[in-house]
């Protein structure tokens, strides 16, 4: 079998915060054959600064993102709101810039979020996983409705040998994070994140399961706060188990 | 004139369009190009299927359905529904057919803006006909003119109204496509799709708020 | 953000009661839209959404032709219009009505655009009296309170609150059972009706090739208004113009599915001027007032011009958390959820409440529902992007504006990055949430420290990711 490439963008938070996030999406794709790299100049793919109204800082991380990844065939990303970051408003962000744009608009077509990329690039929904656990799964915002992402990890997750998945009811509820948002508007953010932790419990789950490490953090804050014996994990680390 | 031209002035300069139009004066039904094309999808519906439709989408509104196989059976329907009670009836001539401006107690013919007001604000019922009905929704659709006022079927308590299964359309896009000019007809068409309702207390539902809190629909046919 | 806009979220927040009563009635709302939109129900919601963006474009693009068309026919049929370019203006055309016509009493039904001017003071300034007719308004009134809610404006109210506001107002006897209440409206208001010389509506649609005003509702009010006293004045945005009456089987299908889960509301009206020869009743004259209020200001806009689409059906609110949280009452105007977050700094300016577009997690949930597909949260960015751009900015953005181009610089030099990665790494104390303390002290500020007293985080771990793989 041909080796298959894939490059990893780790986004930032992954990097300084959750390493081992990174490091079990790369031991599922080289279980699954491709050859994995790291393009080491990546930083940051330029939300904090676009959802913060800084359009003009957001361009300038977003360039330099453009130039680090100029030559990789695939790019995963664990995270569904750095991938529609990139995928969706680099265009919008190069929108003067007709050169930018024509790189940023074929550089989407080479990105990926890291569930998407396994069902649809790589066409798997087995990776052989197995995690005993009773879990539920939160969809972040992003991957959802800018990306349209909600089959794909529950068609991982259902292959995962000994995983329980149950929905929450409400399911598809924002937690409450939204960048700066849950730092300008701290007790509206935490409220919005306190009903999702009730949902969580509502289900019975011991374990939450999210494509974007925002929401994992988000909400295993408030699942501490609530004295909760809760955790949180990213699909990269359930798909990793074994 | 000063606040009219004003804020045309605004809007064209705001669409990056001449100040003084090059069409002058301005054909009355002059379109500017490539407007979207009108879309209207009608389903395929017989009339058995129409009728069905429509006393279901009536029944789910906590409306009445009736049905009668003819006027004459219609309109014993009605008699026995105004027994006892205070009721006017419109102008339209299928409720002359049905007989029901032959019963006692009942008020029509009423040529009077303001006596028939006065007699809709202290009657129990409102008898009407209807121009339309649409079945998914279990609308009635009522043109004001010399045949229909508009009170009959609002200041009542109670609503009949009695139609022929001919004019049972299957929803907004067939009433559209048999009417694109109601304005060229009347100065109000009123649809009525059930009994007033409001549940803006504790999301509490209250029926006839304002309007008719009981809706009969006798279809004929 | 302004102590005001946080102070009213604080309570609100704090009000468990308020709290449930939003939730629940956001919640019938939003699932009662869901069960009428599904695939099954209406297999081509997606194409009628997609429609009705285009219609609304198109009509706006050409509102200059579409204006003269509708005045043209509106005085075809033997009515008239007006153009206000603010409140003021509509207000003196219709107390001029009312001195030429010697009238008193006015009976008004539902109407955003009506409070919007605050036409109601200003007539009772001059002596008029004039009545809300909707009962959920009417309570409102009566308690000299602002809706709550684009379509259910006293969900805020509980029956104990309107038993005292009856009683209080009217002098009726205490009654707390709901139908009874309504029904002592109910008697109240048909008196007005009956009595009134004018009549004053709103409009959800204006349609152009008619001339004529389309008015939806429940209740029977707005028939009752613009049917019963001789003069009828509808009072609507130049925005509310959609070019056919056909139109209206794309609009009327996704209003109220999306307002409050009904295929059709109870009545809709489409009124064409006064009424006709042989026409038994309706109004002797009919005025159509057409609102600038700074639309065209919006118009000029290319990219927020979108805003104008909104056909006030508040399915944004219901669905966005945040509304569900603080309330239509803590947002600054009469527009709350995330359609008010984009039109108050459009039509109020952006210091009105600067922080109002960030308050917003960018769920997107509101783009999905909207019926009119205004892209409610891109345009929520530009808001953000405006209001760091001007000068004056909220307050604390000068920092702000430095740490983003700090940020922004290290994004753009990996060394550094890793450099201050590392950094931060090894400042981090064992204890939890104690290494954010000793954060360069311009991040380290209030809000921070707010966001960390509510949840705990873990220090960071000893190696980066990028130090873990080159170590493999």
């Amino acid at each position: 079998m041909m080796a298959r490439r894939a490059s990893l963008f780790v986004t930032c938070l992954v990097d300084q915060l959750f390493p081992r996030i990174g490091l079990s999406m790369a031991a599922v794709l080289e279980r699954l054959g491709y050859t994995v790299d790291f393009p080491e100049n990546q930083t940051c793919c330029g939300q904090p600064a676009f959802n913060s109204g800084y359009p003009e800082e957001a361009r300038r991380v977003a360039r330099h993102f453009l130039n680090v990844f100029e030559t990789s065939e695939s790019i995963v990303v664990p995270s569904g709101s750095c991938a529609s970051m990139i995928v969706l408003h680099f265009g919008e962000l190069f929108a003067s810039d007709p050169e930018a744009c024509r790189r940023a608009r074929e550089l989407a077509s080479r990105v990926w979020e890291f569930s998407a990329f396994l069902t649809e690039a790589a066409r798997v929904e087995d990776v052989g996983a197995r995690l005993e656990e009773v879990a539920t799964f939160h969809d972040g915002c992003h991957a959802l409705r800018e990306l349209g992402i909600r089959n794909a990890p529950r068609r991982l997750l259902s292959h995962v040998r000994g995983l329980e998945l149950r929905e929450m009811d409400p399911a598809e509820e924002c937690c409450g994070f939204g960048g700066t948002f849950s730092v300008k508007f701290a007790a509206l953010s935490g409220a919005m994140a306190r009903d999702k932790v009730e949902a969580i419990v509502r289900t019975g789950a011991r374990t939450v399961i999210s494509l974007d490490l925002s929401c994992l953090m988000q909400i295993q804050g408030a699942l501490s706060r609530a004295g909760l014996n809760i955790r949180t994990l990213h699909l990269a680390e359930v798909l990793a188990s074994h | 004139m000063k606040s009219r031209d004003a804020i045309l002035a605004r809007v064209r300069t705001a669409l990056g369009h001449a100040l003084t139009p090059e069409v002058n004066p301005p054909d009355a039904n002059h379109a500017p190009p490539d407007p979207p094309a009108a879309r209207l999808r009608i389903p395929e519906m017989g009339m058995e299927a129409r009728i069905s439709t429509f006393m279901a989408s009536l029944e789910k509104l906590a409306a009445t359905a009736r049905r009668a196989a003819s006027p004459a059976e219609a309109g014993d329907i009605v008699r026995q529904l105004v027994e006892n009670r205070r009721a006017v009836a419109s102008n339209a001539p299928y409720l002359e057919v049905c007989g029901v401006t032959r019963f006692p107690g009942v008020r029509s013919g009423v040529g009077g803006r303001v006596e028939l007001r006065q007699l809709c604000a202290s009657a129990d019922v409102g008898i009407t006909s209807a121009d339309y009905a649409l079945a998914d929704t279990g609308t009635l659709v009522l043109l004001s003119g010399p045949h229909e006022a508009r009170m009959i079927s609002l200041l009542p308590p109670a609503h009949i109204a009695v139609l022929p299964c001919e004019r049972l359309l299957s929803g907004l896009d067939e009433l559209f496509a048999v009417l694109p000019d109601p304005a060229a007809l009347t100065s109000s068409m009123v649809l009525i799709t059930g009994p007033s309702r409001t549940a803006d207390i504790e999301q509490t539902l209250v029926r006839g708020v304002h309007g008719p809190g009981q809706v009969t629909v006798v279809l004929v046919g | 953000m302004s102590l005001e806009f946080d102070r009213k979220i604080e309570q609100t927040l704090a009000d468990s009661r308020l709290q449930q009563a939003i939730y629940s009635a956001t919640g019938r709302f939003k699932q009662a839209r869901l069960n009428v939109i599904a695939p099954d129900v209406l297999p081509d919601y997606q194409e009628l959404r997609a429609q009705a963006n285009r219609l609304k474009q198109y009509t706006l693009d050409h509102l200059d032709h579409y204006l003269e068309q509708f005045e043209r026919n509106v005085e075809a049929h033997g009515g008239h219009v007006i153009f206000a370019q603010d409140g003021t203006e509509v207000a003196d055309f219709v107390l001029s009505v009312a001195k030429a016509r010697g009238a008193r009493l006015i009976v008004k039904s539902k109407s955003m655009t009506t409070e919007e001017i605050d036409l109601n003071e200003r007539l009772e300034h001059h002596g008029l009296e004039a009545v809300e007719t909707d009962f959920g308004e009417y309570i409102l009134q009566l308690a000299h309170e602002r809706p709550y809610h684009i379509v259910a404006p006293a969900l805020h109210k509980t029956r104990y609150d309107v038993a005292e506001i009856l009683n209080q107002r009217l002098q009726v006897p205490h009654e707390t059972v709901i139908e009874k209440q309504a029904a002592i409206a109910r008697a109240a208001l048909r008196e007005k009706f009956l009595a009134a010389d004018i009549g004053i509506s709103g409009a959800n649609f204006l349609v152009a090739d008619s001339g004529a005003v389309v008015v939806v509702e429940n209740e029977g009010n707005a028939r009752l208004t613009t049917s019963a006293p001789n003069i009828h004045v509808a009072i609507a945005g130049i925005e509310k113009l959609i070019p056919r009456a056909q139109d209206l089987a794309i609009f009327l299908k996704l209003l109220a599915r999306s307002a409050t889960g009904q295929p059709l509301t109870v009545y809709t009206s489409f009124l064409a001027g006064p009424r006709r020869e042989g026409e038994v009743d309706g109004p002797g004259e009919f005025y159509v007032v057409l609102l600038d209020n700074g639309r065209t200001k919006l118009l000029a806009d290319q990219e927020k011009r979108q805003s104008l689409y909104c056909i006030r059906c508040g399915a944004c609110l219901n669905t966005c958390p945040v509304y569900r949280k603080i309330g239509g009452h803590s947002f600054p105007w009469i527009y709350s959820g995330p359609i008010g977050a984009i039109l108050t700094p459009q039509f109020l300016g952006r210091e009105k409440e600067p922080s109002l577009p960030f308050a917003s997690s960018l769920c997107g949930a509101c783009a999905e529902v909207c019926p009119v597909k205004i892209d409610i949260p891109k345009l929520l960015l530009q808001l953000r992007a405006e209001v760091r751009e001007s000068p004056r900015g909220a307050s604390g953005s000068r920092w702000e504006k430095l740490a983003f181009r700090i940020f922004a610089w290290l994004m753009c030099h990996p060394r550094a990055y890793e450099m201050a990665g590392r950094i931060a790494a090894s400042l981090a104390g064992s204890e939890n949430g104690s290494w954010l303390r000793s954060l360069p002290w311009f991040l380290n500020r209030g809000p921070l420290r707010a966001w960390l007293s509510r949840r705990d985080l873990p220090p960071p771990p000893p190696r980066s990711f990028r130090q873990l793989w080159r170590q493999r």
